[in-house]
């Protein structure tokens, strides 16, 4: 026993206390800052999801308001200090944003899906570089395709028009769909194009018939993603359809469209403009996530399907 | 057993171009497939030359003097970039310093915190932030930030600091210090999804290793998590910046849309974008071109940011895999 107590004291346990009573002391402020991190970061996100409902709220709020069968059916009227209210409807906006829109899925859908099977089936050099500038693309200003499609399309034809606003986005549109596409390309099983060749299909049948059905769900998510970026862009096609008080069903002619409504009737000096302004926004909100929700469905599906 | 050697090099890459059996009969499907590509690339080759050859008369009378010259006065014909630079810069500036934290927070807590169910819905919410279309934003800038910010806003900032230095002018509400705080609601998703994926990918061994000794969260989030996401992180702040100095629309409809050099934050002004979607139509022969040079340097600048955005969010996937 005395021999024991003769020992000379163990350093590695008296560090070991050293630490506890540190930690101990140190527990209090500890609990503490970690309160008040955790505080931080959720009052983070609940700032970050105050505008996502002020926004909300005033388009449903004034939006509604706005709207009427005469609001989404008649073509527009100029007011006058006589007549502030009578601004008519948008129903040719309407029309235009669906032709333009729907133009440019026209040419959209076809060349992303055949430059996604193109990316899909090669790895070389040229391809990783066409995939790096297709990346690019998606992630420069819409703006710039407004810049091009107006000298490229507007100053040889000498008119502003609603398929050089479907050209640009088709632009806008064609990264998107190209990159869903290859991904759902890329993970169709290998051993479904191999049954497929094993029958003495050729490499094309195996493709059309095997490939892009299997990787079908994929590729339509990314097109319904790319028609609900492309319906509220304003940026590229401001600079090039010009406008129309009629409807205008011949998208060579200068045609109206929805989000560019929005941005004519936000300034106007009428408040009867500035208030049709919001119900715009709620037609084209409402597009919009009728089409990011359908994608969202198809794509969890997808995966359920997959499990 | 020659063909039993080739078959086996047979590689699913080859199917649609390479030498299948039957690749011979296959040349029409080859040729859509590559036409259509080399059609596309193209395009884009041919978008990135009209936008150079539009802004060639610019360059040509100015030289790089246009970047530097701080007068914009289309009825002077006088074009020069650095109001535009400045603008530019000073809205995607502000947008970064307020959504960068609140977006880095907002993922930690959208992965550490919150319950799977509750944390699909917060996923959701975010993604329908940015599924909004610019123009709402701008619409919602000007109809009701705009009064709010020059009756409430902007004088309170100004009796708090004073109204000296970048607090001075009039307070007007449509300006640099509003455009930059729509931006930041705009380029809120892209850093929060982004942080949240390089997040979501450190090692939980990290994290674990960390609670194991006795770490609080708060302690294991900021010397940990944050630390080991670094690089990706920064990759989700470059793309954010990349849609901060890019976007268009509602920045046109808030800035107040007047290209002169900025003295404070209540200035109004004009950024490259904006001054494009203000400008466009109707310009002169002049003022297109200089346009096209305003297009020019706004597409080096978001092109590089985003080249060096995706590689750093790249390495920062591989290394977690």
């Amino acid at each position: 026993m005395t021999d024991l107590l003769q020992l000379p004291p163990d350093p590695i346990y008296d560090r070991r206390r050293t630490i506890q009573s540190m930690a101990s002391a140190s527990m209090g402020r500890r609990k503490m800052r970690n309160q008040v991190f955790t505080g931080l970061i959720v009052s983070c996100l609940v700032i970050a999801l105050i505008p996502l409902f002020f926004v909300i709220l005033a388009i449903i709020e004034k939006g509604i308001a706005a709207i009427s069968w005469g609001f989404i059916s008649k073509t527009p009227v100029q007011p006058t200090i006589f007549d502030q209210n009578n601004i008519g409807g948008v129903g040719n906006a309407i029309v235009g944003t669906l032709i333009i829109v729907g133009l440019a899925a026209l040419i959209a859908v076809p060349v992303g899906i055949i430059v996604s099977i193109y990316l899909a089936e090669s790895d070389n050099k040229v391809a990783n570089l066409f995939r790096a500038a297709i990346e690019i693309l998606t992630g420069l200003p819409s703006i710039l395709l407004g810049v091009f499609a107006y000298s490229y399309i507007v100053l040889k034809t000498h008119t502003y028009s609603g398929w050089a606003g479907s050209f640009a986005l088709a632009v806008l549109m064609i990264p998107v769909i190209t990159k869903a596409s290859e991904n759902a390309i890329r993970s169709v099983p290998a051993t479904l194009t191999e049954a497929g060749l094993s029958l003495g299909a050729r490499s094309s049948t195996v493709v059309r018939k095997v490939v892009v059905p299997a990787a079908a769900p994929g590729i339509i998510t990314g097109v319904l993603l790319a028609l609900a970026r492309a319906i509220g862009e304003t940026a590229p096609i401001l600079l090039v359809i010009g406008a129309s008080l009629n409807y205008e069903v011949n998208p060579l002619n200068p045609m109206p469209a929805l989000p560019t409504t929005i941005y004519n009737y936000a300034g106007s000096a009428y408040a009867s403009q500035r208030t049709a302004a919001w119900g715009v926004a709620f037609i084209l909100v409402v597009l919009v996530l009728i089409l990011s929700l359908g994608s969202r469905f198809i794509a969890a599906r997808m995966r359920r399907e997959r499990h | 057993m020659i063909d039993l050697v080739n078959e086996s090099k047979f590689n699913r890459r080859d199917l649609a171009l390479g030498d299948s059996p039957k690749a011979k009969s296959d040349w029409p499907f080859k040729l859509v497939v590559r036409g259509i590509s080399v059609l596309f690339a193209l395009v884009i080759i041919l978008f990135v030359w009209s936008i150079i050859h539009q802004s060639l008369p610019t360059w040509k009378s100015q030289g790089l003097g246009f970047l530097t010259n701080t007068s914009w006065a289309p009825g002077l014909n006088q074009f020069g970039a650095a109001p535009l630079i400045l603008g530019t810069l000073i809205t995607a500036f502000i947008a970064l310093l307020i959504a960068v934290p609140i977006g880095l927070g907002t993922a930690l807590v959208i992965t550490f915190l919150l319950p799977a169910r509750i944390r699909t819905v917060m996923t959701s919410l975010v993604e329908l932030l940015a599924a909004i279309p610019s123009v709402v934003y701008g619409l919602w800038g000007l109809i009701v930030l705009v009064p709010l910010f020059s009756n409430t806003i902007e004088p309170a900032l100004q009796s708090w600091t004073g109204g000296i230095g970048i607090f001075s002018g009039a307070t007007q509400g449509l300006g640099l210090l509003l455009a930059g705080i729509v931006l930041a609601v705009m380029v809120l998703p892209t850093i929060v999804a982004i942080s949240r994926d390089v997040i979501a990918a450190v090692p939980s061994e990290l994290i674990e290793g960390g609670l194991s000794l006795g770490a609080t969260r708060s302690q294991v989030l900021t010397k940990v998590v944050l630390p080991a996401a670094k690089t990706g992180i920064l990759g989700a702040i470059s793309l954010g910046a990349g849609r901060a100095l890019g976007e268009t629309i509602a920045v046109a409809m808030v800035i107040g849309s007047s290209p002169e050099m900025p003295h404070s934050l209540f200035s109004v002004g004009a950024t490259l974008a904006s001054i494009i979607a203000t400008q466009f139509i109707d310009a002169s022969a002049p003022q297109l071109a200089a346009l096209g040079a305003c297009a020019l340097i706004l597409m080096v600048f978001t092109a590089s940011v985003n080249a060096v955005a995706r590689s750093l969010v790249r390495r920062t996937a591989t290394v977690g895999a």
